[in-house]
């Protein structure tokens, strides 16, 4: 199994009363209230220093992703942070997880600055291509929501084809159109960097995977448990479409919080668990999804979130144990959380996790032990799951040499 | 007064659109808001009393087809040309309530020839920053009835209340289709301003127009209705009292008359 480590990016600092001032942590939460740029500076250096001490610590990767108005994620553009981490790690994959490519205009940027994250960190890259939340991409980046998709596939046809084809093209699009496309450079790793799917539980997004053998990531901060209905989908598709089902095909998110013992691991993390739920959480349901952002198809296959009033954020009132019954978070002592992650990882059959290990307001150096008793203790005992019988086809091919150049202004 | 239901093919027969229609006299073709339409409606009973009335439902509403035909705002427009070309439509009157008062206007600045009397209702396409336009979507359903009934808990608010279905699985059906609906107006062709560039052939406007707005409107503000009147020449302005964004239908008292009377052949 490869492990990596995931990172949000959220806003430590939002006040006592959050919830209760304000409707939304997503698209209309008051940057000139809430931010201090000031207070940013430091948890954008905390928060690279952790990704770099998880790479250090031999994680198999660091994961970026994007959002847009947000207070958890602050993190607009992840390749930004992701050519800061290629340069200053040697052998993680570097997640983009991902570009929403049809928030690009035109797309073929993501083309580019995702070959310049290949080439600059030796063929490292893995490259993700989330369709993106219906906030950030039809709240935040107004893009029509009956369109996002179609958008979506165009702008991923143009990028595989300008990664694969060595020469200059044409582009005759309906959103794009490029009389010359011949992006400088083309990606290190032939045919080109891994490419996983972040998704939600969009049927066609399981049907796409399957058919372009492309990995499906399926992230959310619900934990394992409810996690399971989707990756059963996605299984029972890949078996009905005649895919092998790999482990590696899968790749899931999920919560991880390490102590010495379960009562430590509850009095260090609790807090900060809550923070994040209650807060980052905290979704105005007017913005949870706009009118066309959800296919007919999948309205049919019913994974949907509930409708209307019925979408309740049912963890709000949730302590430590309901996070750790409900499988949001697995955390507690090393024994605990490996036993946990096994089985998750078993149940789901997914070879690629995600692993946060940052929440909310947690602090720096609560965070950075997190990743050193994880790295240490957890992930030698779960790394070996499906390795010797399955061959992930979904991993970076790092040149030897590249890949661990030593950099330095001397 | 009866009526019927036709499916019309145009552009060999990749786009079928289901047209209600009834009633006699002169044509009268009436555009949807962004709800779609899946009944004969009051308001066009009251019409079809003057008009042969025409209300075509579009492309991805209800069980009309080829929504995905259609790339844009300008290509929606010329479909409905061959919509009323294949109906045999010469000169018509043309009523548009909403996200349908858009496509009307852009229908009758694509087409002026063809349209002898436009009628804009609560009608979007227009904007301003200071007095935007609702967000609908995102607003709570308090906010919603609010901007649309002058009486939230009046008796066209409970009549249109009462129609959704009681049985948790009838009415999840109903909340998507409305969904659906929304999603291939609003979502494809007005998100997340509908502001589509009307403001720059407004002018090509010719037939009489008239502007009915709810004194209540809080979806399209009646300041809006001035917008209109501003960029067409000789528009008249009706605004209602005790009504708000479903004036067509809180007044019907006084919307079918004076459409009747607007409209009828020989007023222009």
């Amino acid at each position: 199994m490869k492990v990596c480590m995931f990172h949000l990016m959220p806003y430590r600092e939002l006040p006592q009363d959050f919830e209760e001032r304000y409707r939304s942590v997503w698209v209309d939460p008051p940057v000139g209230e809430l931010l201090d740029p000031g207070a940013l500076n430091q948890m954008y250096h905390d928060y690279l220093t952790e990704l770099q001490y998880g790479a250090a610590m031999r994680l198999d990767g660091i994961c970026v992703n994007e959002h847009h108005s947000n207070a958890y994620g602050l993190m607009p553009s992840p390749n930004l942070m992701a050519s800061i981490l290629a340069r200053s790690t040697r052998n993680a994959a570097i997640v983009v997880m991902g570009n929403s490519l049809a928030l690009y205009n035109p797309p073929i940027r993501v083309a580019e600055e995702m070959a310049m994250l290949d080439v600059l960190s030796g063929g490292r890259l893995v490259a993700g291509f989330p369709v993106g939340t219906s906030m950030d991409t039809n709240f935040a980046y107004g893009v029509p929501p009956a369109l996002l998709r179609e958008k979506y596939y165009e702008a991923h046809d143009l990028i595989m084809k300008a990664w694969t084809t060595p020469e200059l093209f044409h582009f005759n699009g309906k959103f794009t159109q490029l009389r010359y496309v011949n992006p400088w450079p083309r990606p290190l790793q032939k045919p080109h960097p891994p490419i996983w799917i972040p998704g939600g539980g969009s049927v066609e997004t399981w049907e796409w995977c399957a058919r372009n053998s492309y990995n499906y990531s399926y992230l959310n901060y619900y934990g394992y448990l409810r996690g399971q209905k989707t990756l059963n989908g996605f299984w029972s598709k890949v078996t009905e479409l005649g895919v092998e089902p790999n482990p590696f095909l899968g790749g899931f998110a999920q919560g991880v919080a390490v102590a010495s013992t379960d009562a430590e691991a509850k009095e260090l993390f609790e807090e900060h668990v809550q923070y994040f739920y209650r807060k980052c959480l905290h979704l105005y349901q007017g913005f949870a999804e706009a009118p066309g952002y959800r296919t007919l198809k999948t309205w049919q296959y019913g994974s949907a979130p509930q409708l209307g009033d019925k979408a309740t954020q049912y963890w709000k009132e949730f302590g430590w144990e309901e996070f750790l019954k409900t499988g949001m978070i697995v955390g507690g002592s090393v024994d605990r959380v490996t036993t946990t992650l096994i089985e998750a990882a078993k149940s789901l059959r997914v070879g690629h996790m995600m692993i946060g290990l940052q929440f909310g307001s947690a602090p720096h150096a609560l965070t950075m032990q997190n990743i050193k008793l994880f790295a240490e203790k957890v992930y030698p005992e779960i790394k070996g799951l499906y390795e010797d019988e399955w061959e992930d086809k979904w991993w970076i091919k790092p040149d030897p040499v590249l890949a661990q150049r030593e950099v330095s202004p001397t | 007064m009866s009526h019927e239901i036709l499916t019309v093919a145009t552009r060999g027969g990749a786009i079928r659109t289901k047209v209600y229609k009834g009633g006699s006299g002169p044509a009268l073709v009436w555009m949807h808001g962004a709800l779609g339409i899946s009944q004969w409606e009051p308001h066009l009973m009251a019409l079809s009393r003057s008009f042969t009335v025409y209300a075509p439902v579009q492309p991805g509403v209800g069980e009309s087809e080829g929504l995905e035909q259609l790339d844009d705002l300008w290509d929606l427009t010329l479909s409905y040309l061959d919509l009323f070309d294949s109906l045999g439509l010469g000169r018509f009157a043309l009523v548009g309530h909403s996200y349908g008062g858009m496509v009307a206007a852009e229908i009758a600045a694509m087409a002026p020839e063809r349209v002898r009397h436009l009628v804009l209702v609560g009608a979007l396409g227009l904007w301003r920053d200071d007095i935007a336009v609702l967000d609908y979507w995102t607003a709570t359903p308090e906010e919603q009835a609010r901007a649309t009934y002058h009486d939230p808990n009046g008796m066209l608010a409970r009549m249109v209340a009462a129609t959704m279905p009681t049985d948790e699985q009838a009415r999840n059906e109903r909340i998507v289709s409305m969904i659906i609906n929304t999603a291939a107006t609003i979502g494809k062709f007005a998100w997340p301003i509908p502001d589509k560039g009307l403001k720059k052939r407004i002018h090509r406007i010719k037939a009489p127009t008239l502007l009915i707005w709810g004194r209540g409107d809080g979806v399209v503000p009646p300041i809006y209705a001035e917008e209109f009147a501003a960029r067409i020449p000789g528009a008249r302005v009706e605004i209602l009292e005790s009504a708000a964004h479903l004036v067509h239908l809180e007044r019907m008292d006084r919307f079918a008359p004076l459409v009747s009377d607007f409209c009828a052949v020989g007023g222009e």
